[in-house]
């Protein structure tokens, strides 16, 4: 037994690094790909380059996209983090019948079928006589991000301590003054990294804009529509690996923040805890 | 967005006395929460209300017939075609689910356990690639296990096969693995967190009392993390049911999925209701199947003390 209890932290870790290797490895061949002469993507690598992404400004498609996945990500981010910290704010402050059963709601979309999410969207801006385009998109997109932007907001609310706005009331700041100098320096933090998150799933989302744009592509869409073409792999590689790296650097600074949120509230807990 | 304004607490201090009602805290809070509340009232529930009448309505050309009907659900369940691809969803969202947890759980064992003081690094590491495009990831996976691909190149050049296999990729397999390393930090997170509330001093109770690390294990934290294998399986289970991408991208013919299925409806076949009453049906069962999960994983929970 005693010879378990020595065997198993060492096991365990080295099962914790290959977990990570597993999660890891796919996502990096992109990159090197990306950088490979030949189309085809297998190893031994045939030399390497840099024209693939020398390509990418000269794709006029691509550029389009780039600025409608912008204009949706800005969107989507900016109207889920404000719908997020009134909701937020309320879950966390106060206490009220049906408090559960509305945030159950709120944060639905994370675990249903993305699918069946985005063609119920649909259906119901068809009847409803909306075209689409990039703002049913961000419709879309809002949907799914609140319940993304509620945790981080949710864990940055949380131990907020109420008597500090309520001293600075009492000392005869304003009530904007209490809120432009106490409330928003302590939640700032945690509002920066909702709009990063939210910035980021909506830079990335697939399925609900594939079903609720018109024309106009986001980057994943046009991605989707290059996949087609054995030829273009590795175009469609650099720009997944120039996304890849967006995506790493808006979540990095995102969960910083989150944590100088936590702190500043003196709560602990992980972005699910 | 006036009644969210009235509820801001900013406003709220500046403003002149209301009605005691607006006064309460419960009415605070509820007109705080509102603009999100009918948000998703609008864009989830309405939808979902819609997508349900649909599917008792019938398909005219382009005109949709009001007239109530089981007819889609009759085609939804009794198709070969359906009934197949039905089956095989829940057959890869339940596997997919199972390997996730499976591999999960000693990894969410060894941070809350073993993790010390670099915890939320290794969440963190965790979660990054999760938060990479979804479509990347699944196209890394096409990369990987295609016909000219890094595992053939790579056990070619390792001189274990002489041709490139075309058994990797496009098939339910290759849909099972992809996904399983698509929605392992979602099985991850959840168990994580019911171990960290295990209390510590029960374990050591079991030692103490003469229970060896794996009787202790079996008998107090496993059972004590069921909350958390729960909530793992189910987030794993209900969204894959119907993911699209992946048996698009690597599921090939052997792979396609009923979500494959559903989306056709609502483009080429241009038959709203019949999709409708695929989506349905499919939330359904996957739900029932979720339940049992969970009552099978309550009934081991309770075997186990």
């Amino acid at each position: 037994m005693t010879a378990i209890r020595r065997f198993l932290p060492g096991w365990l870790s080295s099962y914790a690094t290959l977990y990570i290797l597993f999660l890891y490895l796919p996502v990096i061949f992109l990159p090197i790909f990306s950088i490979n002469t030949a189309a085809t993507p297998k190893f031994p690598l045939s030399g390497v380059t840099l024209h693939w992404y020398e390509d990418l400004p000269k794709t006029p498609a691509l550029i389009d996209a780039t600025w409608n996945s912008l204009l949706v990500g800005i969107s989507a981010a900016i109207l889920s983090t404000v719908l997020g910290i009134l909701a937020a704010r309320s879950i966390t402050r106060y206490r009220y019948p049906g408090r559960r059963a509305i945030n159950g709601l709120i944060m639905a979309p994370l675990v249903l079928p993305e699918v069946i999410v985005a063609i119920s969207m649909l259906l119901v801006m068809l009847q409803l006589g909306l075209s689409l385009s990039l703002f049913t998109v961000v419709l879309g997109h809002v949907l799914v991000c609140i319940p993304y932007s509620m945790t981080v907001l949710t864990s940055g609310f949380e131990g907020f301590d109420r008597s500090l706005e309520e001293a600075s009331a009492d000392l005869g700041e304003s009530a904007f003054g209490t809120f432009r100098r106490v409330t928003l320096p302590m939640v700032a933090p945690a509002i920066i990294s909702s709009l990063l998150v939210c910035f980021t799933i909506s830079l990335d989302e697939f399925i609900i804009a594939f079903f609720l744009t018109g024309t106009e592509a986001t980057l994943p869409i046009y991605i989707w529509g290059q996949l087609r073409f054995a030829a273009k792999l590795p175009g469609v590689l650099a720009l997944g690996t120039l996304l890849l790296l967006a995506s790493f650097v808006l979540m990095t600074v995102a969960e910083i923040l989150r944590r100088r949120a936590a702190r500043r509230t003196q709560n602990e807990g992980g972005l699910y805890a | 967005m006036t009644a969210a304004a009235e509820g801001s607490p900013a406003l709220r201090a500046a403003g002149p006395r209301r009605s005691p009602l607006l006064q309460s805290e419960a009415a605070q809070g509820f007109a705080l929460i509102s603009p999100t509340f009918v948000y998703a009232l609008i864009l989830l529930v309405l939808p979902i209300l819609v997508v349900i009448a649909h599917s008792f309505w019938t398909q005219n050309y382009l005109t949709i017939d009001h007239t109530f009907t089981l007819e889609n659900y009759r085609i939804a369940l009794t198709e070969p075609i359906y009934r197949d691809l039905l089956w095989r969803s829940l057959y890869i969202s339940l596997t997919v689910s199972l390997l996730t947890v499976v591999l999960a759980y000693p990894i969410a064992y060894f941070i809350s356990f073993h993790g010390g003081r670099h915890k939320s690094l290794w969440l963190f590491l965790i979660t990054i690639p999760f938060w990479t495009s979804y479509l990347l990831r699944v196209m890394s996976w096409k990369v990987i296990l295609g016909y000219n691909g890094v595992l053939n190149s790579g056990l070619m050049g390792l001189g274990i096969i002489s041709e490139p296999s075309d058994a990797l990729l496009y098939n339910s397999t290759a849909v099972i693995i992809t996904l399983t390393h698509a929605w392992a930090t979602f099985a991850i997170l959840p168990i994580f967190v019911s171990l960290e509330k295990v209390d510590r001093t029960l374990v050591e109770a079991a030692t103490d009392l003469g229970d060896g690390p794996l009787r202790s294990f079996l008998r107090v934290t496993l059972p004590l993390s069921a909350p958390g294998v729960i909530s793992a399986a189910l987030i794993v289970m209900i969204p894959t049911v119907g993911d699209y991408v992946t048996p698009k991208l690597v599921g090939g013919k052997d792979g396609v999925m009923i979500a494959n299925a559903i989306q056709a409806q609502f483009g080429k076949a241009a038959n709203w209701p019949l999709g409708a009453a695929l989506s349905v049906t499919t939330m359904v069962i996957v739900s029932l199947m979720a339940g049992a999960t969970v009552l099978i994983i309550r009934a081991l929970q309770r075997l186990a003390r």
